[in-house]
C-alpha cells in the first residue's frame, strides 16, 4: 500500500515522515520518531499511557491513524519541559510521588497537563473526573490527585506572579 | 494490534466522500471518531480495503435550532455535547448521556453520529435518540431521507443505512414544558458500555402524565422501545406501584447477551431497576419544570 508523505508540528518543532495509512499515531511517534515517552499500555482505547495533545485536545494516540496528524499540532511528554526546566505537572508527580512503576506517568501527565488549562483550579473530584481515563496499575491515584493539585497551585502562582 | 491493510481517503466536501462511497462501495468504511471502527480494525474484525475519512467536512458538524428542532451535526463531538449551552437549556438528556460515555480523552473524539449508525447495542446515543423521537438525515446518491430513529435497529450491526449513506444531520425536536427526562446507565467503570440502562422522556398534563418514551440500551441486540411500559404510565397519576408494572413490561421485553458483565437474568433484573430510576427522576424534573 502507498505510504504517505505527512507533516506536523511535533513538541514545537516541524517533522515530516512517510507513513503506512494504517500506521497508528503511538507507532509513528515511538517507532519511526523515536520518541518513546508515549507508552503502549491496553492498545485497546482503555488505558491513557498512550494520551498526548493533538491540536489543543488530548486524544490516545493508539486510537488515532498518524495520517490524521497531517497538519496538526502534537505535543507529547517529551515536550513539557521548558529551558531545562520542568514543567509544574512533572514537579507536582516528582514532589507529591505521582508514580510508582512510573508505565502510566506520560499519559497521566499529558492529561493532566491539558486538563488544568480546561479547569485550572479544580476540586479533587474534579481531577478524578478529568482523568478518568487513564488508569494507573499500581493504584497510586491518592499522590496522582496530589500531584495534579501541585501542579494547578503552582501554576496560578505563576498566572497571578 | 495494527489494522489491515487500506486505502485512506480524506474528502473535504460531502459530495467527494458521497463519490468515493459510490465508487468503492462495501469495500469502504466511513471514519468518524473512529474509537468504533479503530479497535474493530485493530482486531481485524473489520477489514476495510478502503476507509474514508470525514473529519475535514466542516459542515458536517454543529448544533442549531431551527422550528423547535435541534439539528446536530453528525460529527459533532460528545465533548462538544457536553459543552452546548443550547443542548444544556432544550434538551439536557443529550449532554448527561455524553457525560456518561467513555473518558474525556475518547469524548474529544467520538461523534453522536457514528455512536448512531455503529449498531452496537451497546451505544448510549440510539436508545435516548428514540426515547427522543430523533430523525435521522442520510444522504446517499439518490439525495436525503429523513428516517426515524424508532425502527431504524434492525439487529446487532445491522440498521436502515445503506453502505452508500453517509448520516448528515440529527433532528430532535424540542421537547414540550413540563416534560422531564433521565438516562440511568449501570457501568462496572468508567469507560465501559453499559450493563443495562434506560433512558425516559415523561410530559405532564397537570398530576397526569401525558406523554411518555421507554428505551433501554444493551439488554437486547438493538436498542429496545418498551411499548407495554410506556402503555402502564400513558394518561395516569403515577404511582410507585404503576412504576413498579412498568418496570416489570420493561423487564419482560429483555433478551441480553450473557458476557462478562452478567449473566441474562441479572442483567434483565438492572434493566428493570434502572427503569424504575429513571421513571422516579423523569416524573420528579417534569413536576419541577
Amino acid at each position: 500500500m502507498a505510504r504517505q508523505q505527512i507533516s506536523f508540528t511535533l513538541n514545537g518543532e516541524p517533522v515530516e515522515l512517510l507513513v503506512e495509512p494504517r500506521q497508528l499515531l503511538i507507532h509513528a511517534l515511538r517507532d519511526v520518531l523515536a520518541l518513546t515517552g508515549s507508552h503502549i499500555g491496553c492498545e485497546t482505547t482503555h488505558c491513557g499511557a498512550c494520551t498526548v495533545d493533538l491540536n489543543g485536545e488530548s486524544v490516545k494516540s493508539c486510537t488515532v491513524l498518524a495520517v490524521q496528524a497531517d497538519g496538526a499540532d502534537v505535543l507529547t511528554v517529551e515536550g513539557l519541559a521548558a529551558n531545562g526546566e520542568l514543567h509544574p505537572v512533572q514537579e507536582g508527580f516528582m514532589q507529591e510521588h505521582g508514580l510508582q512503576c512510573g508505565f502510566c506517568t506520560p499519559g497521566m501527565m499529558m492529561r493532566a497537563y491539558r486538563f488544568l488549562q480546561e479547569n485550572p483550579d479544580p476540586s479533587d473530584a474534579e481531577i478524578r473526573a478529568g482523568l478518568s481515563g487513564n488508569l494507573c496499575r499500581c493504584t497510586g491515584y491518592q499522590n496522582i490527585v496530589k500531584a495534579v493539585r501541585y501542579a494547578a497551585d503552582k501554576l496560578r502562582e505563576h498566572q497571578t506572579a | 494490534m495494527i489494522p489491515g491493510q487500506f486505502q485512506y481517503h480524506a474528502p473535504t466536501s460531502l459530495d467527494e466522500a458521497l463519490g468515493l462511497l459510490a465508487q468503492y462501495g462495501d469495500e469502504a468504511k466511513v471514519l468518524a471518531g473512529g474509537h468504533s471502527l479503530l479497535p474493530m480494525m485493530k482486531l481485524r474484525f473489520a477489514e476495510p480495503g478502503h476507509l474514508i475519512d470525514i473529519n475535514k467536512i466542516a459542515q458536517l458538524s454543529g448544533i442549531e435550532e431551527r422550528d423547535a428542532t435541534l439539528r446536530i451535526g453528525a460529527l459533532t463531538r460528545e465533548n462538544e455535547l457536553i459543552a452546548s449551552r443550547l443542548l444544556w437549556d432544550k434538551c439536557p438528556l443529550i449532554p448527561e448521556t455524553a457525560q456518561l460515555i467513555a473518558d474525556p480523552q475518547v469524548r474529544n473524539r467520538g461523534t453522536i453520529g457514528g455512536d448512531i449508525v455503529h449498531g452496537d447495542p451497546g451505544n448510549d446515543h440510539p436508545a435516548v435518540m428514540m426515547a427522543l423521537d430523533a430523525s435521522l438525515v442520510l444522504r446517499g446518491p439518490d439525495g436525503e431521507r429523513t428516517v426515524p430513529a424508532n425502527g431504524f435497529y434492525m439487529g446487532t450491526y445491522y440498521t436502515q443505512m445503506e453502505p452508500e449513506e453517509i448520516l448528515t444531520e440529527i433532528h430532535v425536536p424540542v421537547p414540550p414544558p413540563h416534560t422531564g427526562h433521565a438516562y440511568c446507565k449501570l457501568k462496572r467503570k468508567t469507560g465501559d458500555f453499559a450493563t443495562a440502562a434506560a433512558a425516559v422522556l415523561l410530559t405532564l398534563d397537570g398530576d397526569k402524565c401525558a406523554r411518555v418514551s421507554i428505551t433501554l440500551t444493551n439488554v437486547g441486540p438493538t436498542p429496545l422501545k418498551a411499548e407495554a411500559a410506556e402503555q402502564v404510565l400513558q394518561g395516569q397519576k403515577i404511582d410507585e406501584a404503576l412504576i413498579g408494572r412498568a418496570a416489570a413490561e420493561a423487564m419482560a421485553i429483555c433478551e441480553p447477551a450473557e458476557d462478562l458483565r452478567g449473566d441474562s437474568e441479572y442483567k434483565t433484573h438492572m434493566a428493570g431497576e434502572m427503569t424504575r430510576r429513571a421513571i422516579r427522576q423523569a416524573l420528579e424534573r417534569a413536576g419541577r419544570s
